[in-house]
């Protein structure tokens, strides 16, 4: 019999060979000429070959933001039975494969994975925190995949792997600062919840701000997962501002405009303009936010031509929440430009629709307008739109963007943007 | 006093036939028969094993329940994610933190885990130094029981709500992600990836080979001892509080390169992946397991890593509640976890007529000396 140290060093000698003839075997490092191909190495498993098409919708269905991301996953349901019925895309039927990425941002990352590599989906659809979307991003590059992205976001982003049919912020949080510029506002004070979006829109108001002559008189943030605002909004009473720019995000939301009537603050002398809180949230506040403000693309009340019509199949639709709003529209967006995109390039094969993205002129008649991708980033033209909260927690339309609104993630048509910062955020994000 | 004798050596040998057979499976099986998606998987189990190992010395064995063993996880993890991102921005400042403040220079906490070297040894040492000053202040001072789990739960609480308010130091809510490079390697090649999970499956051996020579040892004795009786041990001329100690560093040690490990093998590392459910879960998978065995933690933390990404797909809705369900039969039918289930087949076997409260009586001491 060995002793017990004898024993312990043979193990451990083992398991000492085992880890270096691994090490030996292993792959590219960095600076290796081959470190790139190895990148590109996953060769894509997606089956083309039957009568149907493979793909993934990737929506929190439990934790937080299920209120939020349910919707988004029943239109995906929905414009997928659309698209169906309607003959499928480059005629095959989508069948969808549904993950939950439970509120939990590694979720994500793990379920874009599998969706990749064991359903071989040709496309993912789905997420809404911009943590999420931060989650999948080096995901999808790694594997060359394709994700849709159906929310407004702070922008300096873009990757040739992620469409982003949601604003950026040219196209929510500038017509924002504009609308509030042409009401005369001097004094503004932002809110927001701690994370990545609130943080980086903000950054980007105060540098618009100063430009427009606007005075930040206050800036507070909580984390996403607190409700209690009084502390914060005693400080927006003290600092007596005109507006105040809300970029709460979910639930904490209700116990800000809680806090907010507690405080004896009135629409009529301190309004709110939101840009988180559509016809879905504004009956979920637990306080009538009639006279409040908020800035989107889609509102339920737009007149346009195909609206009524998507209006009508989402009250009909099973499960549905009754209201359309401009995620959902976002995302039921996503799912046509992606029919649209594998059509013009006559192949499910993400090079060749990253090819038709930049050589053809993908547009899609959506219930916001008539909506063009732009190939270079990814990004699609909106309209911009403030809406203000009536009675019925519908919004009516106040102010509207002359044009369409070109999709600008990095601010490039905005002087006021500092030129280094841009370099920063590109050299950071390369 | 003859009851302090190390273990037969045939139970020993046991022990290390099933550690054997588990290296085997995990370092040459494993790689083969599993596609990449999977094995990247196991090699996430394997981290939350290597803290459940842990977690079974200090409350199997040490009956010190650690309901914050995140705390001890997050230190190894944002050790290693600060230098695989510092790897990957090269001389820039991480893209997350330009976003922020774009002009800013890096925090001067970040400065030092640009060494390799540095970061092995914080993952290393900074469990060891957290964990005994706490430690020595609250075993010296004799807390204990329930006052000690919520105080343990309550540190993991603190450091998530820390972490998700410092968004520009550590990320925040998002966490850390999009990492390029492992100690110089390129974390995107298959060939790597197989290497990185090795190394945690690697890691886990090496834990279960160190809890198995402790619970052979006169101090795995000790430990039990106090564990069951700690005033004894004291009137015997033993301090419980060094037991206790010497129980809980190791098990912040195994913590932190549990979570090390996870940073490569999942790529992000976020406050809820440490906090207080992320801690319970990591308790949980153990109670479920078997708290006291020697494999019975990390098999218990397999599963339930197992089960959130296999039956987490099938019924998203449902699974939270299955796994509930799960720990209230485990709990109330085997109080010793699945890894007792054997010993309690065998007990009944023996005694078909008895009723079933002395089978688990037996089941448990079986349990404990296994």
């Amino acid at each position: 019999m060995f002793t017990t140290s004898k024993r312990i060093r043979m193990a451990t000698g083992a398991i000492g060979t085992t880890v270096i003839l691994v090490l030996a075997g292993c792959g590219a490092r960095a600076g290796d000429d081959t470190a790139a191909a190895g990148a590109s190495a996953a060769a894509s498993c997606v089956d083309t070959s039957g009568s149907t098409i493979k793909l993934g919708f990737l929506n929190s269905l439990t934790g937080g933001m299920a209120i939020s991301e349910k919707t988004v996953s029943n239109v995906l349901h929905m414009a997928a039975d659309e698209i169906n019925t309607s003959g499928g895309i480059l005629g095959k039927k989508i069948e969808y494969v549904q993950e939950d990425g439970a509120t939990d941002w590694p979720t994500f990352a793990e379920k874009t994975e599998k969706l990749l590599t064991q359903d071989c989906v040709a496309a993912i659809f789905g997420g809404w925190t911009s943590s999420s979307r931060k989650a999948v991003k080096p995901v999808v590059e790694k594997l060359n995949g394709l994700f849709f992205y159906p929310v407004q976001y702070e922008g300096l982003e873009s990757s040739p792997n992620i469409y982003y049919t949601g604003a950026t912020t040219n196209q929510q949080i500038i017509p924002a600062m504009d609308f509030l510029a042409s009401k005369g506002v001097k004094r503004l004070f932002l809110a927001g919840s701690d994370y990545v979006f609130p943080r980086t829109a903000n950054a980007i108001i105060k540098l618009y701000a100063a430009k427009l002559g606007i005075q930040i008189v206050g800036e507070e943030y909580v984390p996403l997962d607190k409700d209690d605002w009084t502390s914060q909004v005693a400080k927006i009473v003290a600092a007596k501002p005109d507006f105040i720019f809300n970029t709460i995000n979910g639930s904490s939301n209700v116990g800000f405009i809680k806090a907010y009537y507690d405080a004896g603050l009135t629409p009529a002398k301190t309004p709110i303009i939101s840009v988180s809180i559509a016809e879905e949230e504004a009956p979920a506040m637990g306080h009538a936010v009639t006279g409040n403000y908020a800035s989107w693309n889609y509102f339920q009340s737009l007149k346009t031509d195909t609206n009524p019509k998507f209006i009508q199949s989402w009250k009909a639709y099973p499960n549905s929440s009754g209201v359309t709003s401009d995620p959902m529209e976002a995302a039921y967006i996503s799912l046509y430009l992606y029919k649209s995109l594998v059509e013009a390039a006559g192949s499910f094969d993400v090079n060749a629709v990253n090819a038709a993205a930049k050589t053809h002129t993908i547009t899609f008649d959506a219930p916001e307008g008539k909506v063009t991708l732009n190939g270079k980033n990814h990004h699609i033209s909106k309209p911009g739109h403030i809406g203000q909260i009536n009675a019925d927690n519908q919004f009516d339309i106040v102010w509207a963007s002359d044009k369409f609104i070109e999709p600008d993630p990095y601010l490039e048509g905005y002087d006021w943007f500092p030129a280094d910062i841009r370099k920063q955020l590109v050299g950071a994000a390369g | 006093m003859t009851k302090l004798k190390p273990w037969p050596s045939l139970r020993g040998i046991a022990g290390l036939g099933g550690i054997a057979v588990f290296a085997v499976l995990l370092l040459a099986v494993a790689p083969v028969v599993l596609s990449d998606h999977w094995i990247n998987n196991l090699g996430k189990y394997c981290c939350w094993a290597i803290a459940a190992v842990g977690i079974g010395l200090a409350w199997g064995r040490g009956g010190m329940l650690v309901m914050g063993q995140g705390v001890f996880f997050a230190l190894g993890a944002y050790a290693m994610a600060m230098h695989l991102t510092l790897e990957t921005a090269g001389d820039r400042v991480p893209g997350f933190m330009v976003l922020y403040d774009p002009l800013a220079p890096l925090p001067v906490f970040w400065e030092p885990f640009r060494s390799a070297g540095f970061t092995l040894l914080a993952i290393v040492l900074l469990p060891v130094i957290v964990a005994g000053i706490l430690g020595y202040a609250l075993f010296k001072r004799r807390v204990k029981g329930a006052y000690f789990a919520i105080l343990t739960q309550a540190l993991a609480v603190a450091l998530a709500t820390l972490i998700s308010s410092t968004i520009r130091e550590t990320g925040g809510d998002t966490g850390l992600s999009d990492f390029k490079f492992f100690f110089g390697f390129v974390l995107n090649d298959p060939a790597n990836k197989v290497m990185v999970y090795s190394i945690a499956a690697a890691l886990l051996i090496v834990c279960l080979l160190a809890v198995w020579q402790f619970y052979r040892s006169r101090f795995g004795e000790l430990l039990v001892a106090t564990r069951d009786a700690e005033e004894r041990v004291r009137f015997l001329g033993y301090d419980p509080a060094n037991v206790k100690l010497v129980a809980f560093v190791v098990s912040a040690l195994m913590a932190s390169i549990g979570g090390a490990m996870f940073v490569p093998i999942v790529g992000i590392i976020t406050p809820a992946e440490i906090g207080a459910a992320a801690s319970i879960l990591m308790i949980a998978g153990v109670a479920f397991g078997g708290r006291a065995s020697l494999f019975g933690p990390a098999l218990g933390a397999m599963a339930v890593g197992w089960g959130q990404s296999s039956l987490g797909s099938t019924w998203p809705d449902g699974w939270t509640y299955i796994l509930g369900l799960l720990f209230v039969v485990v709990i109330l039918l085997l109080p010793n976890g699945l890894s007792s289930l054997p010993a309690r087949f065998a007990a009944i076997r023996r005694r078909p007529a008895e009723q079933p409260t002395p089978a688990i009586v037996v089941a448990e001491l079986e349990e404990v000396r296994s």
